[in-house]
């Protein structure tokens, strides 16, 4: 089985949220993925990563971990913070929830990680940090 | 993340550039909002054909600039996503708030 693996550690500043999105792309090309599987998986990192930016340290910067695993079509992302953690992870999971009502948040990053990647799993503990977990099937339509 | 807005057949017309994401967002919602001020009590047509990329940041972006265009009575139309940005407004609901014409 062709197994690849790569590792990916960045401050959490809103600018690294295109860096991590193209890191992200850059990986996923190795596994000839289609247009809109590369889009789903660009905008899923996307949203997991400003969620560590946003709700993990908040004004605070710290170290976010992006890591990438690919076994055959399956992918594997993980995105992991050491920040404030989820008190809740499945009322933060709940669609149009926020905890920052006043950014104008949309509570959707959640739902939009659910609907574009196949699986998702998020690990919480607060004080601590948060790990969110996301798998996809790239190149599906391939014979 | 560009804004452009002109006034054409009584309407807004802004033209967003760019990447609609949470880094881009505070930007967007200024440039957003001095359009929207500068034209009050007029509908809003939203020409997304050159957003590069937008994530549930930039839905945020969007519903907050649509409660503004509501509150001052005015509607907002929305047209010219890529077929993945489309993809993220259907998914959030949004065009039964902002109507998709085109």
């Amino acid at each position: 089985m062709n197994r690849n693996e790569m590792t990916c550690v960045f401050t959490s500043k809103s600018q690294n949220e295109s860096l991590a999105r193209m890191v992200a792309a850059a990986f996923v090309a190795q596994l000839n993925p289609t247009i809109e599987e590369l889009a789903d998986v660009r905008t899923a990192v996307s949203e997991a990563v400003t969620n560590s930016i946003v709700h993990g340290y908040g004004d605070r910067e710290g170290v976010i971990e992006l890591r990438f695993l690919s076994e055959g079509d399956i992918l594997r992302i993980q995105i992991r913070d050491y920040g404030v953690g989820i008190e809740d992870v499945e009322l933060a999971k709940q669609p149009f929830y926020t905890s920052k009502d006043t950014l104008e948040r949309s509570g959707m990053g959640f739902a939009v990680m659910e609907a574009f990647m196949d699986t998702l799993e998020v690990e919480s503990t607060v004080g601590e940090g948060t790990t969110v977990a996301m798998t996809k099937r790239i190149g599906a339509d391939d014979e | 993340m560009e804004v452009t807005a002109y006034r054409c057949n009584g309407a807004l017309n802004v033209e967003l550039c760019g990447e609609l994401d949470h880094h881009a967002a505070a930007c967007a919602r200024r440039e957003l909002d001095a359009a929207i001020a500068a034209d009050t009590n007029c509908d809003v047509i939203l020409n997304m054909s050159r957003v590069t990329f937008m994530d549930s940041s930039g839905l945020g972006v969007l519903l907050g600039r649509y409660k503004r265009v509501a509150a001052n009575g005015g509607k907002m139309y929305i047209y010219g996503a890529s077929r993945t940005v489309d993809k993220l407004l259907r998914m959030s609901g949004i065009y039964s708030l902002i109507e998709r014409i085109g």
